[in-house]
Order: C-alpha cells, then structure tokens, then sequence
C-alpha cells in the first residue's frame, strides 16, 4: 500500500487514484496478458504489447512512480527500443526532450586522470550513447504513455497477495483498498523489482553472486556549470579508500555514489549529517562553491543473482524480478528494457495466435544468456569498483599506479558501459551468408541514418513497424517485387523494406532512398542483400541474394513452430 | 640467447629487484611487487606463459 507521499526539490510527484475495477463490481473479465509492478520494466512491457495492439492490465501497489534518480542512465540501444514503443511513439522523444546526453567522462586515481571514456557517436546515429534521465520521470513518461495508448488499464495501489496456474490461465489474488479480488489472464509478466513479490509466492529463488562493498547513492541539488560526463574517482583525498561516482541530471540535480568501506559503521554513514559532510568533502574537492541540498539517498549492494529460468509456465519475469545486476555499467534498467523488447512480441503473438508456445521458451534462453554475459562484464567491474578482497585490491592499486603513467593498464579502467547483447546462439535464428560488415544474426539493426524528411535526418528504425521486416537493399537493380511477395505468403506477420537509390511506391513495401550509399555501407550490403529483423529488431538471417524459400523458413522458424 | 647469458641475466634481474625492494621498504614492498608483476604480464603478452608462472611460484605456498 502506499508509503508517506514523496517530495522533492524538483519533482512533483503525481498521485494516481485507485478506481474500483470490473471484477470488484462483479464482471467476469479476462485478460490476455497481466502485468504485476508499474515500474519502468513493467510499463514498457505493456507498451510493447500495444505496439502490436494487445491490451494489457498493470497491478501496482503505489500510487504513484518511484522515488529518486535511481537508474538514471539509458544506453542509446533503450533509446531504440523506446522509439518503437506503444501504438503512438513518442517516448524516446519526450525523454531525449527531458534527459542531458553525454558521450564520454573521466577516471580519477586520487586527483590525476587515469582513463577518458569516449563512445563512439556522431550525426548518422538516431541516439547518442547515454542520456541521463530520473527514474521518476522515466516512470511518468511511459505512465502517460500507457494511459494515452488505450490499451493499458493500470491498476494502482493494488497488490498481488496469491497466484495460481493451470493450463487454462492464471488467477491474481489482488488485494486494494476496496477489498480483494481474483484477476484471471491467460498470461503474467512478473515486473515487480528486486524484492519481487511474485517471485516469492512462487517459491523462486536468486542464485549467483552477491559482493560484499556498499554505496550510498544521493541525489542533491545544485547549480552546477560543470559540463555533462561521467566521473569516478579510485581513492579521492575527499574519501580516502572510497570509489566515488558524479553524474549530472536534469534539473540541476546532481547523483553522487560513494562507497562505505568495511570498516565504517553503516548506521552511522546514513546518518543525514555524515552524509552531507562526506558529500561537502567530495565537492571541495572537485571546486564546486554553489550551495547546495540533498533531496534524496540510498544504500545499494552489487549483486549478480538471476533466476535459473525466466519463465515458470504461464508467468514470464523481467527486470530486477529476474535478475539483479551491478549498477556498474549502467545494465540494470537497460537489461530491463532488453527484457521487455524481447518477451513484448513473442507474448503478442501468443496471445494473437500467431506464435507457437516454444517462442514463449526462447525469452528464457535468450534474456537468461544475455544476464549472464552482464554478469562477466559487470562482475569485473564490480571487482574493480569495489574490491572484495586484499588480493584485488592490490592488484587495482598497482594497475591505477602504473595506468599514471602508461596506456596499456587502463582498458582494466573501463567502465564497461552497457553494450547491446546479440542472441549469436538463439534457435530462432536461421543459416545464411558470411558479411564483413553489418549486424550478424541475433544482434539488433542497427539504427543508421538513412535520409531527411524536410530539416530533419531520419533513421533506419523511423520506417519499421511491429511486424517483422525483411529489408532489402537493391541498389540500382529493379525491386524484385515478385520474389518479396512470395517471401511473405503464408508466414508471421512481415513487411518489406526496401532499400534502393531512389524512393519508389510500390503496393504492399515501403522503398526508400539510400542517397548518401551509409545505410549500405553499415549493413555491408550488395544489390540482393537480404536482411530479416524480428519485431524487436534483432537480425534473424542476412543472405547475399534474395530466396524466397530460405526467407520464408526463416520466417517459420520465428514462430516457434517446428517444420 | 646462450645459457650463460640467461644465467647472467637472471643474476643481474635478481640483484635488480633485490636493490629495489631494499629501497621502497616494507610498507610498499607489496605495491611494488604487484606493479613489476603487471608490467612483466604487460611485456610477455601470455597468458599460458603467466599462468605457468603463478603455478610455479605458489608451489609450497599453498
């Protein structure tokens, strides 16, 4: 049930009413696909169901979006996945409107640099590399996006309290302030966070790692001139033995991490007092001479724990419900939202009848091979961010002192930003041709600048749809019209994109004009190069030459249906 | 390389960091130690080579 209304300097938090659903009114309703927990995992899970036109009903127990920064950075392969979301778009738009990008930052050993980050980026990519962006606002804005949709009736203050299963459905037991009711859908998606209560009514359990270093992460607010990057500091004279962390937010608010070392006494660290000085320190440190407030903290613990199957029959978990990861490389809510591209067709076309049950099994296989590969990335960095034992710490204070000087030591710097995970073994994925440049199977398109609409550039993602597209790049060969309408008989939903010199209409495809030769270029692409993307985006199969028999096996191989 | 050079050159390494480790003192010794590791790792480039190494020298250390 609701906690205390929040506040903040910058924020107002909204406050969404319960309203007495159907079921407490006596209707008999059932629903395609319930969404338990309204964080960001789950709201993007219900817009992307109603990308493809399913509705979706979502329990949350507040009554309004989550207190503080929290996850803060977005990865530009979220802000791909935002740009499809939801029948209408406009999410990646309304958080770009709102977020502060940036490309790159600073490593600290004590006060001299030690390693400069700086992800590619430029004019031909849709996104830049990182946005900085409020969990709060994040949680408003696909809020809105949901409500606006008219495919998604979010029911707030309720909670889930039992859940049952059979072939035939799955029964909520939701709790509200009205009174309990069962809620009946044929599918669940289990968003409901770190301390999952689906997870524990199911009896399921975390396994993996958890480390031992603690931070206390704050949001405070300041009138900071300070240009937008990343910075951490190995050892700073402001926290001696500490790793600290400083990233500049919208509004003025600023996020500063720093680590509690074991020998400090925890309870006195979250005392708001020692946290305002330890945080002073830090800012001396740097110059800043601005006044400034705290607005909001927290402790938070680096952990690599995941569920050992994402899927439990009919109820599918996504986000920190399924797997808590390292706040380190900025995974946590971009695997959330990787998550939720990933399961929102596959669900979409089980609920539509398109798709066959062993789709619904390779959200699992994938989503859990995707964790697992955070794991080894941000595991290293968790290590190096906060040694867990004398012998790495030493080895970090050797490879910090020798990177004072040389190149060679400072790749074990990196920060590791979130990378896009490509599903290299995925069985949904299908035989075809060697290319030396482009996505390969498994990965996602990427989003490269393909022409301009009037003063502004346009992307590759800006023409795709919800369905799956078979994009092919002609050059200055006819459009093989023929062959691309026999690729789609009979099979998931598809639609053809054609790339060619010039832009054409033609019935049933969308020909667009690759002008400057970039968006073949990116894809390593020949006249007749073939690619097929599934409706998340990621590559299922890329051929030298167009064959309407390997496109359409493929085509069969994605709805999980055996030949 | 003959093996009376290689004898040589493991004398002159040995006296080296001897000389070293005499200077730097006890309270950075271990620093030291682990940064000549790393820059020897740097400098053969591989890792078989290094992993054989750990092996041999924690024998009897358990």
């Amino acid at each position: 049930m609701p906690e205390p209304a929040k506040s903040s300097l910058y924020f107002d938090y909204p406050h969404f009413p319960f309203v007495t659903p159907p079921e407490l009114r006596g209707e008999a309703v059932r629903h395609g696909v319930a969404i338990v927990g309204g964080g960001p995992v789950g709201l993007a899970c219900a817009l992307e169901l109603a990308r493809f036109g399913v509705a979706s009903v979502v329990i949350e127990d507040d009554d309004t979006v989550a207190d503080g920064s929290r996850a803060v950075c977005v990865a530009r392969r979220s802000m791909d996945i935002l740009q499809q979301l939801g029948p209408g778009g406009g999410v990646a738009e309304r958080f770009a409107d709102k977020g502060l990008p940036w490309t790159g930052g600073r490593s600290f050993y004590r006060d001299q640099v030690v390693f400069e980050l700086d992800m590619p980026h430029g004019p031909d990519e849709r996104h830049g590399p990182m946005l900085n962006l409020q969990q709060c606002y994040m949680e408003l804005y696909l809020a809105e996006a949901a409500a606006a949709s008219g495919l998604v009736d979010i029911r707030w203050q309720s909670r889930v309290s039992a859940v049952a299963q059979d072939g035939a459905g799955a029964t909520l037991t939701v709790d509200t302030p009205d009174g309990a009711y069962e809620l009946i859908a044929d599918y669940v998606v289990a968003a409901d966070g770190a301390r999952s209560a689906m997870r524990q009514l199911m009896g399921l359990r975390l396994n993996g790692t958890s480390y031992e270093g603690t931070y206390l992460i704050a949001d405070i607010k300041m009138a900071s001139t300070h240009p937008i990057e990343r910075r951490a500091w190995f050892d700073p004279p402001s926290n001696p033995g500490s790793t600290v962390l400083m990233h500049k937010q919208p509004d003025d608010i600023w996020r500063v991490d720093y680590q509690i070392l074991d020998d400090q006494d925890a309870e006195a660290e979250m005392r708001e007092d020692r946290i305002r000085e330890r945080i002073q320190t830090q800012l001396d440190m740097v110059g800043e001479t601005v006044a400034w407030e705290l607005d909001w903290y927290s402790l938070y613990k680096a952990h690599c724990l995941c569920l050992d199957d994402y899927r439990h029959g009919r109820v599918f978990f996504v986000g920190d419900a399924a797997h808590l990861v390292p706040i380190f490389g900025v995974r946590g809510l971009n695997s959330g939202f990787a998550d939720a591209n990933n399961l929102g067709w596959k669900l979409a076309w089980a609920v539509q009848g398109k798709g066959d049950d062993a789709l619904l099994d390779s959200y699992s296989a994938e989503r859990r091979a995707a964790t697992l590969e955070i794991f080894r990335q941000a595991g290293k960095s968790t290590r190096f961010m906060t040694p867990p034992s004398r012998g790495y710490a030493l080895m970090r204070e050797a490879a910090l002192e020798l990177a004072l000087d040389h190149d060679w030591p400072r790749p074990l710097i990196d920060p590791r930003q979130s990378a896009p995970y490509d599903y290299a073994d995925s069985t949904l994925n299908s035989p075809g041709d060697d290319f030396a440049a482009g996505p390969a199977p498994g990965a996602p398109l990427a989003n490269a600048r393909q022409g301009q609409l009037g003063n502004r550039a346009t992307f590759l993602l800006d023409h795709l749809g919800p369905d799956c597209t078979l994009l092919h790049f002609a050059g200055a060969d006819p459009v093989p019209a023929e062959t691309l309408a026999a690729c789609l008989v009979d099979g998931p939903p598809c639609r053809a994109l054609v790339v060619a010199a010039t832009a054409q209409d033609m019935t049933g495809m969308t020909v667009l004009a690759d002008a400057t030769g970039k968006l073949a270029a990116t894809y390593g692409a020949e006249p007749g190069t073939t690619y097929l993307a599934r409706p998340d985006g990621h590559v299922a199969a890329r051929w030298r030459q167009l064959d309407a028999t390997q496109v359409r096996a493929a085509l069969a191989r994605l709805t999980g249906r055996s030949p | 390389m003959s093996s009376g050079d290689r004898a040589d050159d493991l004398e002159a390494a040995y006296e080296l960091i001897a000389h070293a480790l005499d200077e730097i003192g006890p309270a950075r010794e271990r620093l030291f130690l682990a940064k000549l590791v790393l820059a020897l790792v740097h400098e053969t480039g591989d890792l078989a080579r290094v992993e054989a190494a750990i092996a041999m020298a924690r024998r009897r250390l358990g």
